[in-house]
């Protein structure tokens, strides 16, 4: 793990993004990348557009201009992928199956990242999920995973067939690896036991840790959260802190979280880009303590300290 | 009851200015009768300098005082009338300083702003051809689902289908059942009153067999079902839409499309024409019913006339009419969910919309296959 945070790849590169619905612009000029292993957190004011940042960035929403450049390692990987993808997929899911520990998936995903980056020496090659071919996009896809704020689990489906879908989706594992892989990924996150519940009998912090186990299916390498811990009591999302801190170690992901929660910016991020909604772009990037620290910009340390200004430093 | 009376007063400077004096309660249940008067009273007063307060009768108060004090404060501020306020409670002027924290935003005046007729009309205009490319986009995305499913790219799972399956079809016979029986006993009622005149009660059945099958049967299960499941369909999709669920589909790329809207026009318009058919027969047993009881018509005569009267064009014409309100009720509500906005009240509209949709789009068809069949002669 320490090797590949020491190497910087970059993971996510946003070029020139202006992000508008019709012709009302929500932010502008934004510019920053992503390095592999960060925890990278979207900061901002309410409504400043952090979530539609987050939209941009899974490929949900069009930018209006400017360009998401995405590295995954899958990508050098798997380069003709479009014939050989479920047989790849399957041998990494197969081998997370077996060890039964995140760790173990972790590592062969890891060892297969690095190995491409050594055998191929695309280290720069990164592609535009709207310009790629739809196989790229696919695995783009397959190489993200996404807790969205309310869990957004499928309702009509119990949690184990909302997490064996994806899988269903991306590999050709039977029916029985598939059920074993989902009740391992509902235990990941404390729900062991739970497979044929469905979302409406759980409650909303548990439905927030489903809705993770899914984002998990996959083994993606990114891994986008809006507003963890909005709806949780302050127990309940310090563990999910904790959690995205273990997930970043033993899965070796990247981590993209749209937050506003002081406590969590502090105690997980390694890297951010603050929205400012009057001027509508970026006005502050780089690690939060520092930026606690060291930021000039009145705004930014206003956010940062619950709007007290900087007095006990 | 609050009171409030006012006094000319005059300062040192001898300016002229107004002495309010309130006393008792300006609660929310006691409203004080004569704020009016009071605010009437500070406008007909020229060359006013100042306000100011006694309240040391003042009861209990609470927002009705706030917004009448706030009131004279803003009538105040804008003929910059001095406004001391001393005299009034502590709580009254640090919320009067709260509420004027924040300036007043401005344009969202100039949204209450009422447009001219040409705007509104041609914004209905723009807004009524977006409407049109979007069924055409909709129904185009549909087709092309349609055809990479019959070309194998995908298939449709059993856990999604057979819900909607059950839905469209066991869940809505009991529905079916009493609005066609009761529309072929209405038939029967209308035709009898005239046909007995001449004595050709037996023609009974041929009127409710005919219209029953060959239009009549379909249109009441397309309706039923535009009511029943469209608007479900419409709701079920909203919902998901306003969860973030159709967006996890769409991130792992899978296509809403042919995971939720296919199955559900599939099994629409499969089973509404065994709908149709269960109608149909519904509404014959109705009629039936009115033959045998009120007619004095016996069973078999009944059978013979219709089995006679009734040509099995119309019959194929029946289940083809279904099948196709089937596909157009089925993409009306599909189409309605997916649209949905991001709130719980537009699940609502949505709904509502494609019962609309539906029901139009049913009673043009049907004009359309009808008018087709008379020119083709069929």
């Amino acid at each position: 793990m320490e090797t590949s945070m020491a190497i910087h790849r970059h993971c996510i590169i946003v070029e020139n993004l202006t992000m508008a619905y019709g012709s009302s612009i929500i932010q502008q000029n934004l510019d920053f990348i992503v390095n592999q292993g960060d925890i990278f957190i979207i900061m901002g004011g309410s409504g400043c557009g952090k979530s539609t940042l987050l939209r941009h960035l899974v490929g949900l929403q069009k930018p209006s201009l400017g360009r998401i450049l995405y590295s995954v390692a899958g990508h050098n990987k798997e380069a003709g992928w479009g014939q050989s993808h479920d047989a790849g997929a399957g041998k990494t899911q197969n081998a997370g199956a077996g060890k039964i520990q995140n760790a173990g998936a972790g590592k062969t995903q890891n060892a297969g990242a690095g190995q491409s980056q050594k055998a191929d020496g695309k280290k720069g090659e990164s592609v535009s999920f709207w310009d790629t071919s739809p196989d790229n996009r696919r695995l783009l896809m397959k190489n993200m995973g996404i807790l969205y704020q309310s869990g957004a689990l499928w309702s009509s489906m119990t949690l184990a067939e909302n997490i064996s879908l994806p899988l269903e989706e991306y590999t050709n594992l039977g029916k029985s690896s598939i059920r074993e892989l989902a009740s391992l990924k509902l235990a990941l996150v404390g729900l062991a036991g739970f497979e044929d519940y469905y979302p409406s009998q759980i409650s909303g912090g548990m439905r927030k840790r489903a809705g993770l186990a899914r984002a998990l299916a996959l083994d993606p390498e990114i891994l986008f959260f809006d507003e963890p811990s909005a709806g949780l009591d302050p127990v309940s999302a310090r563990l999910l802190d904790d959690l995205i801190l273990e997930l970043r170690e033993s899965l070796g992901a990247t981590i993209v979280v749209v937050t506003h929660e002081l406590a969590s910016i502090f105690n997980i991020g390694t890297n951010s880009v603050f929205l400012d909604p009057v001027t509508k772009t970026m006005i502050a990037s780089g690690n939060p303590v520092d930026l606690l620290e060291t930021s000039d910009d009145e705004r930014v340390v206003k956010f940062l300290t619950r709007g007290e200004g900087r007095q006990k430093v | 009851m609050g009171t409030i009376s006012c006094d000319l007063h005059k300062n040192e400077l001898n300016q002229s200015g107004l002495l309010v004096v309130m006393a008792g309660d300006f609660i929310m249940d006691s409203p004080p009768a004569s704020s009016i008067d009071l605010v009437e009273k500070i406008h007909s007063i020229k060359d006013l300098k100042y306000i100011i307060f006694k309240t040391d009768g003042l009861q209990r108060w609470d927002s009705t005082f706030l917004a009448l004090i706030n009131d004279i404060h803003s009538y105040c501020s804008k003929k910059s009338i001095e406004w001391i306020d001393d005299s009034l409670p502590g709580g009254v002027r640090r919320l009067l300083a709260l509420a004027h924290a924040v300036p007043e935003r401005r344009g969202s005046i100039e949204a209450a702003r009422k447009p001219s007729f040409i705007t509104v009309f041609g914004g209905k205009v723009i807004d009524f051809a977006n409407a049109s490319s979007d069924i055409i986009a909709f129904t185009g995305d549909a087709f092309w689902a349609f055809l990479r499913l019959i070309s194998g790219r995908y298939k449709i799972r059993g856990s999604v289908i057979f819900p909607v399956i059950k839905e469209c079809s066991a869940d809505a016979l009991p529905i079916v059942s009493l609005i066609s029986a009761l529309v072929g006993l209405i038939l029967a009622f209308v035709g009898a009153v005239q046909l007995v005149m001449f004595g050709a009660q037996i023609y009974v059945a041929s009127l409710v067999g005919i219209a029953m099958i060959r239009v009549m049967g379909a249109v009441m299960a397309g309706v039923i079902m535009a009511g029943r499941t469209g608007a479900a369909f419409a709701a079920q999709l909203g919902t998901m839409e306003v969860n973030e669920e159709i967006d996890a589909l769409k991130t792992l790329g899978i296509s809403p499309m042919e995971f939720l809207v296919m199955p559900r026009i599939l099994a629409l318009s499969l089973l509404m024409p065994l709908l149709c058919l269960y109608a149909d027969l519904m509404g014959i047993m109705g009629g039936m019913a009115v033959g045998i009881f009120m007619l004095d018509l016996n069973v078999m005569e009944y059978y013979n006339m219709t089995k006679a009267s009734v040509s099995l064009n119309s019959f194929w014409i029946g289940l083809f009419q279904s099948f196709v309100f089937g596909i157009l009720v089925a993409i009306a509500g599909c189409m309605r969910g997916m649209q949905c906005k991001r709130s719980a009240s537009a699940v609502g509209e949505a709904a509502t919309s494609a019962v609309v949709t539906g029901i139009v789009a049913i009673v043009v068809a049907t004009a359309t296959i009808t008018l087709l069949c008379n020119v083709l002669g069929i």
